[in-house]
């Protein structure tokens, strides 16, 4: 039986109140969100917070919205809500795909969108995910807010740029017109951690692709910012060859290691193809075109 | 800490450590050794129990967090000596060998038909993904669901 090893729990009724205690309590501190990341690390002793602070009944961090420009997304919200998001879908179809794919539906009823990008692990796939649509994150701390973009978020292996005392309240994705985005991840079985996957957004203006995000997961220490293929993209007009470079940039630019989901030849094989195929698809719905 | 937790309908009670995790509150409580544990590591779906509806694998959930929340275990299925129509699917469809996965099996086809009344078959299985059944091959726990799906359909009109 694996349980983890004893803590003080406290269930917090505001962010305020939340803060305070994260503050007051120092690093021995941890959010529990879903907790479908950090209890089995706690059962493996690979986390031993002193005190939990349960942030499940902050109904005001579960929320998909259009406000300013842009869509703004709760901390708390929960993966089966980005599934359902007609919004999202719309804006952002990226998400849509990854969370089909992501764990099963019963862990998608728990996991949420805050506790998959603090948690940081490259294998994540809303890391990728965030990182192509170019999100930027809403941080909470004791001297107010701050908003980071992802590029500025993944500090390294399960490190991000949220510190002790603070709180990830908010994610949010810029609304331009012209935009398209795709996720394609291959995993070894229905609800498995990715081999690799990778996500694409394009904005196509005219018929040039005036911005571009490109993300990899599972295949090095952190989500993998594919800013070299996005150079090469950035100003030009959408076509197979060009997408077959990128995904060479992506078959040299990812830093995968051998394990039981495969050697590292064909992870990086992987990388190139499904970082075409979500080009391709991104940019076939940004111009409406997808079969 | 003491915690209180509505488990089919009856609050329940107990000083527990924080630590402890739904599965075994709920196993520990007399009567309702129903609910399965496996794998540990929210992999296997032997474990689920509905949380306000949905269901979730009770082994990476804190018992703590469950204050104020209304769980269901596989025992709420029957009443009054009235098997569940997905009991008596997976009855009349010879939907299980061994057991072991049943209850979470039995509680995630609860929580679909109450959200889809009619799924297809590919949403049946994937509903079923978060569950491992080593014995049966999955083929008749998706027929045992889909004959439930029908089942129901028609007591219903009945009524
Ligand atoms: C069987 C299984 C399969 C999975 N498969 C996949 C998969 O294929 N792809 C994938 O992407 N993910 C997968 N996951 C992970 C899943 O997405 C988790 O739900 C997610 O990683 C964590 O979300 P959570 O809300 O449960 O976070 P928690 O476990 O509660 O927290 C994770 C970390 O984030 C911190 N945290 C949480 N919320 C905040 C916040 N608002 N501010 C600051 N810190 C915070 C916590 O302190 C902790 O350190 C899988 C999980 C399981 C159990
Ligand atoms: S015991 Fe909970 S999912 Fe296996
Ligand atoms: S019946 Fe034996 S594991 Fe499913």
């Amino acid at each position: 039986m694996q349980t983890p090893a004893s803590f003080e729990y406290e269930r917090a009724t505001s962010v305020e109140g939340a803060l305070a205690s994260l503050q007051r309590l120092g690093s021995g501190a941890r959010v529990i969100a879903g907790g479908h990341s950090l209890l089995p690390m706690m059962k493996l002793r690979l986390a031993k917070p002193d005190h939990l602070i349960d942030i499940n009944d902050l109904d005001e961090l579960a929320y998909i919205r259009e406000q300013d420009g842009e869509i703004a997304i709760g901390a708390l919200t929960r993966h089966v809500d980005l599934l359902k998001s007609e919004l999202l879908a719309e804006n952002f179809p990226l998400f849509r795909d990854a969370e089909n794919v992501i764990a099963d539906p019963v862990v998608r009823n728990r996991g949420t969108i805050g506790g998959s990008l603090c948690q940081a692990d490259a294998a994540e796939d809303l890391s990728a995910v965030c990182s192509a649509a170019k999100a930027k994150v809403v941080i909470h701390g004791a001297d107010g807010e701050r908003v980071v973009g992802m590029e500025d978020f993944h500090v390294g292996p399960y490190m991000t740029a949220v510190g002790d005392g603070e709180l990830l309240t908010e994610v949010r994705l810029p609304l331009r017109p012209g935009a398209g985005s795709a996720h394609e991840k291959v995993e070894r079985r229905a609800g498995d951690w990715a081999i690799a996957a990778a996500s694409a957004a394009v904005w196509v203006d005219g018929g040039t692709i005036t911005e571009v995000g490109i993300a990899l997961s599972a295949v090095g220490l952190t989500t993998i910012h594919l800013s070299r293929a996005e150079e090469l993209l950035r100003g030009k007009a959408p076509s197979a060859e060009l997408f077959a470079q990128a995904g060479e940039i992506a078959s040299a630019d990812c830093s995968p290691g051998a394990d039981g989901r495969g050697p590292i030849d064909y992870k990086r094989h992987l990388c190139g193809v499904l970082t075409q195929r979500a080009l391709r698809r991104a940019t076939a719905r940004a111009l409406h075109q997808e079969a | 800490m003491q915690v209180s937790i509505t488990v089919n309908g009856e609050q329940v009670s107990r000083d527990i450590e924080p630590r402890q995790l739904l599965v075994h509150f709920i196993r520990e409580t007399p009567g309702l050794t129903g609910t399965h544990w496996g794998c540990d590591t929210s992999n296997c779906g032997a474990c689920v129990v509905l949380m306000d509806g949905k269901p979730v694998k009770s082994c990476t959930t804190l018992a703590v967090m469950c204050e104020g929340h209304e769980i269901r275990t596989v025992e709420s299925l029957e009443v009054d000596g009235r098997l569940d129509p997905v009991q008596t699917g997976f009855h009349e469809r010879h939907a299980l060998q061994c057991g072991f996965c049943t209850p979470g099996m039995l509680m995630t086809a609860r929580a679909l038909l109450d959200e889809n009344p009619d799924p297809t078959d590919l949403e049946i299985r994937t509903a079923i993904s978060g569950a491992i059944c080593r014995c049966t091959g999955y083929k008749n726990i998706v027929s045992a669901i889909r004959w439930a799906a029908e089942h129901e359909a028609s007591a219903k009109q009945e009524v």
